[in-house]
């Protein structure tokens, strides 16, 4: 079995570095090295003591004295932090804010935050290996260590900055909400935030006792509240550069084709159109804004494709093809005793199929950056996401080194993983224009609702086969899985790390896996080649594995007639972490008998990004229809840093998952993707979201991911509370409930 | 092209049939609303034309000539402080794109209706996509701006 481990992705790293002067830079160092670099802590004092001469001092967004490459303390008495990831929402800048201030003791209306510059050796991601970069669910995880630790530091030098100027032991200053107290005198960080920058960054600080924090654990107000209310909030789409055209891209209706010839005249001839320019990606029309940019690409005439290398198929050919792989062997991903005999010998024996559609990202947000040339290269602005492999991307078609380009890092409006993806399609497309007109202008690049439901980078289709059998007393005889589904990984500059024999770990992450212990056990694997681009998706693997394992232990539990939860817990007897979760979640839903006629209610428990949440999800049949009613939630997340963005991070997981368990397929004519917009791809909307409740267990060990978690456990909580109210099991996703009638 | 934005008078050279949520973030300069769907499907460029919320994407520069157009920066007055506000104290924002949209959506609801119930919401905001899924907190902070409303 093989699930990928951060090292993979340092050695992932190296594979991706360009041949150039910056080798070093982004050459990854040992795994050993680096973890005992970011352990001495530390990751920012260590690197901060470089940071004097540093272009990212200069590059950083903010100005004025800095104890390290991560709080900026101005004379004001504002903190900066500066804030390594990019947040889509997720609310990473509110809660890496709130680990630098705890360990300042800091008052909370004095912070700030601002999008670091990207360096992928200042600002890594400590789960990746030396790539700066969010995505995994690892930006607090990643960070908490590195950040107490740089908030511990600078407190430690203002200390000694008011000692000094004070004439006072060290010992004797206190700091309190921002304010540095020894006897009667007191003030506060700004007064001595010059001082404090010119001494030495302690090697060695002491971080505060869980016991004591003030801020971490309570809900403090979300830093972005302010900005994202007035309409000041800037986003990728709201750049403006002086002399900036906007650039729409024709591409082709098939995944693999290319463009052969197209007629420029019509569309040059639309008021505001600046230039026509081919590229690999297909036709860009410039123009001076984005509606004569638009009316430019409709008035494109006479393009020819060469479709000899496109995709052709359809999904239902696809499903065809994948429903007969499944019947053959696959690699193995998962193999332990003996499932097949286990089955054989079962008293009773459960055989079914799950299938789930090509998903779109469809953030509010489409796709687009801004890119323009300067003395020394150029600058990306853009909700960026993978700085370390853009720069990477965009130097290779600029011919530039990767620390010649600047990224400018601003809010994204949305992600789901889209704005991470290895090949950096847009801010490629984007480079190539740029290229295509000389760099005679910045170049922004927008991408249309159309162009991002039809553009690709999908959570891959997926097909399960699953048998499982139940022993005489209702134990797991056997569990037979086999799952078909584009690899994540293949074709990306990941995919002689990430694949392993042949196995695409995310492909079979959260099932080959599996917290439950199943003595016979046999997941197979069969990663077909389509031409469609794919990606990861808000959760990855366990978009897909969470449904079918959490149907598949809920249709074991009924079989042997059991209790679902008190199920699980057998099954978790090894696994104290999880069975407390289900025990909260039992007790908080009120589990028990059933809720009565035409009422159902579902269970699922799924672990992902190292945190565990239960789900139990509550519907009624309300004139034969089914409502999703209510869901409640326990999550065991680690120390919850703040936990209303916790929640709401929990709040809006439940509400994607929902969509996606509802609505949410990409499926292929030919080769030709059928949706297009917010009528055909459909969205979740206010009318369909149910209540949702969420309780986080104390917990004292450090953050785990809560970005993606939330998701996984939806669908099959709701498949389960169906077949509660109905008796009828619905398996394959969507479930297009407005076509179910009860 | 003449129109009153956000109180004060402007005048634009602009091509009278570009949607007016190009000639707001292109010509104009005022990015608060913004593009999500093109086609009135989504609802992040809702902007006030005369005090009623419309869809800037499928709405043309020629329709608001001689109106008053009102867009996430000229927000205030009673009812949309109070929804601001609201927004700000339950933290409803996520990635925030779509919240310009709601938030113009919900000052249009309560202008209209003081006390609205979970069904008037419902009808009022469905036709404004949040992909962050917000809506439990954007019910709440409406319920709570009427209640500060009252």
């Amino acid at each position: 079995m093989h699930i990928i481990k951060p090292a993979d992705y340092a050695r992932m790293l190296e594979r991706l570095a360009p041949a150039s002067a910056n080798t070093a830079t982004l050459a990854a160092p040992s795994r050993r090295g680096f973890l005992k670099a970011a352990a001495a802590i530390s990751g920012a004092l260590v690197i901060g003591v470089r940071l004097g001469p540093s272009e990212a001092l200069a590059a950083a967004p903010t100005d004025g004295p800095m104890p390290n490459a991560f709080v900026k303390i101005a004379p004001d008495g504002t903190v900066t932090v500066l804030i390594k990831h990019l947040d889509m929402g997720q609310g990473v800048t509110t809660g890496l804010a709130t680990i630098v201030a705890e360990e300042l003791d800091a008052d909370w209306s004095q912070m700030r935050a601002a999008f670091a510059p990207a360096d992928a050796q200042l600002y890594n991601n400590l789960l990746f290996g030396p790539v700066q970069g969010t995505g995994g669910s690892t930006s607090v995880a990643n960070s908490w260590e590195q950040l107490r630790k740089a908030g511990a530091a600078a407190r430690q030098m203002l200390i000694a900055a008011a000692a000094a100027k004070w004439q006072v032991p060290a010992a004797s200053v206190t700091i309190d909400k921002g304010t540095l107290t020894s006897g009667s005198h007191r003030a506060g960080f700004g007064e001595f935030a010059a001082d404090a920058a010119r001494l030495p960054i302690p090697t060695d600080v002491t971080l505060k006792d869980p016991k004591d924090f003030r801020l971490i654990g309570t809900r403090l107000p979300r830093l972005d509240s302010v900005d994202k209310t007035d309409g000041k909030a800037v986003y990728a789409l709201d750049v403006r550069v002086p002399g900036m055209l906007t650039a729409v891209l024709r591409r082709p209706d098939r995944f693999g084709a290319t463009v052969k010839s197209f007629d420029a005249a019509a569309a040059k001839k639309v008021p505001g159109v600046v230039d026509v320019v081919a590229v690999p990606a297909g036709v860009a029309v410039l123009a001076q804004n984005t509606w004569a940019a638009i009316q430019g690409r409709e008035a494109l005439a006479a393009i020819e494709w060469d479709e000899s290398q496109a995709e052709s198929r359809g999904t239902t050919e696809l499903l065809d093809e994948y429903k007969t792989l499944a019947a053959t062997p696959g690699l193995n991903a998962a193999r332990r005793g003996d499932a097949a005999k286990g089955i054989a010998g079962a008293a009773k024996t459960i055989e079914s199929e799950f299938a789930f559609p090509y998903l779109a990202h469809a953030p509010m947000e489409p796709l687009n950056c801004v890119i323009e040339k300067t003395a020394d290269g150029v600058t990306i602005h853009a909700g960026s996401q993978f700085q370390t492999i853009e720069q990477a991307v965009t130097a290779g078609i600029m011919g530039l080194k990767p620390e010649q380009v600047k990224i400018e890092t601003v809010w994204a409006g949305g992600s789901f993983g889209r704005r991470a993806n290895p090949p950096a399609d847009y801010i490629a497309e984007a480079a190539t224009i740029l290229k295509a007109i000389d760099g005679r202008a910045p170049v922004h690049l927008v991408w249309t609702r159309e162009d991002d439901i039809k553009g690709g980078h999908y959570r891959p289709m997926f097909y399960h086969k699953v048998r499982a059998g139940l022993t005489a007393d209702g134990k797991i005889a056997g569990w037979e899985q086999s799952i078909v589904g584009q690899s994540f990984m293949a074709g990306t500059p990941f995919e002689a790390f990430a694949i392993k024999e042949g196995v695409d770990g995310t492909s079979v992450e959260g099932a080959a896996d599996t917290n439950y212990a199943i003595g016979d056990f046999s997941v197979q694997l069969h990663s077909p080649k389509v031409k469609v681009p794919t990606l990861w998706w808000r959760s990855v693997g366990h978009t897909h594995t969470a449904h079918v394992v959490e149907v598949t232990i809920d249709e074991l539990a009924h079989a042997a007639g059991r209790d679902p939860v008190e199920f699980r817990l057998e099954l978790l007897k090894d696994k104290p972490r999880h069975a407390a979760v289900l025990k909260l979640l039992a007790e908080k839903a009120g589990w028990g008998p059933k809720a009565g006629a035409g009422k159902g209610r579902g269970l699922a428990l799924h672990e992902s990004f190292n945190t565990v949440v239960g789900s139990v999800i509550d519907v009624a049949v309300v004139n034969g229809q089914i409502k999703v009613e209510k869901v409640v939630c326990a999550v065991d997340c680690g120390i919850a840093v703040n936990p209303d963005v916790i929640a709401a991070q929990i709040e809006g997981g439940v509400g994607f998952g929902l969509g996606a368990a509802l609505h949410d397929e990409i499926t292929l004519d030919k080769g030709v993707v059928e949706q297009a917009n917010f009528d055909t791809y459909i969205p979740l909307r206010m009318s369909e979201m149910p209540k949702v409740e969420v309780h986080i267990l104390p917990s004292a060990n450090a953050p785990t991911g809560i970005g993606e978690p939330g998701v996984p456990g939806v669908a099959p909580a709701l498949s389960n509370a169906i077949f509660d109210a109905t008796g009828q099991r619905l398996r394959s996703l969507p479930f297009r409930l407005e076509d179910f009638k009860v | 092209m003449k129109f009153t934005l956000n109180g004060s008078e402007h005048t634009i050279e602009a091509d009278g049939s570009m949607p007016l949520l190009w000639a707001l973030r292109d010509v104009v300069g005022l990015t608060g609303t913004k593009f999500g769907c093109g086609a009135a499907l989504c609802g992040a460029c809702t902007v006030h034309v005369d005090g009623t919320p419309v869809r800037s994407c499928q709405t043309a520069l020629s329709d608001v000539e001689g109106k008053n157009v009102t867009t996430i920066e000229g927000v205030g007055g009673e009812v949309g402080t109070a929804v601001v506000t609201a927004w700000r104290k339950l933290d409803v924002v996520q990635c925030g794109y779509c919240q310009s949209g709601q938030i113009m959506s919900a000052v249009g609801l309560l202008s209209e209706n003081r006390k609205p119930t979970d069904e008037d919401i419902d009808a009022a905001m469905d036709g404004n996509v949040c992909r962050c899924a917000t809506y439990q907190r954007i019910r709440a902070a409406i319920h709570e701006a009427a209640s500060n409303l009252a």
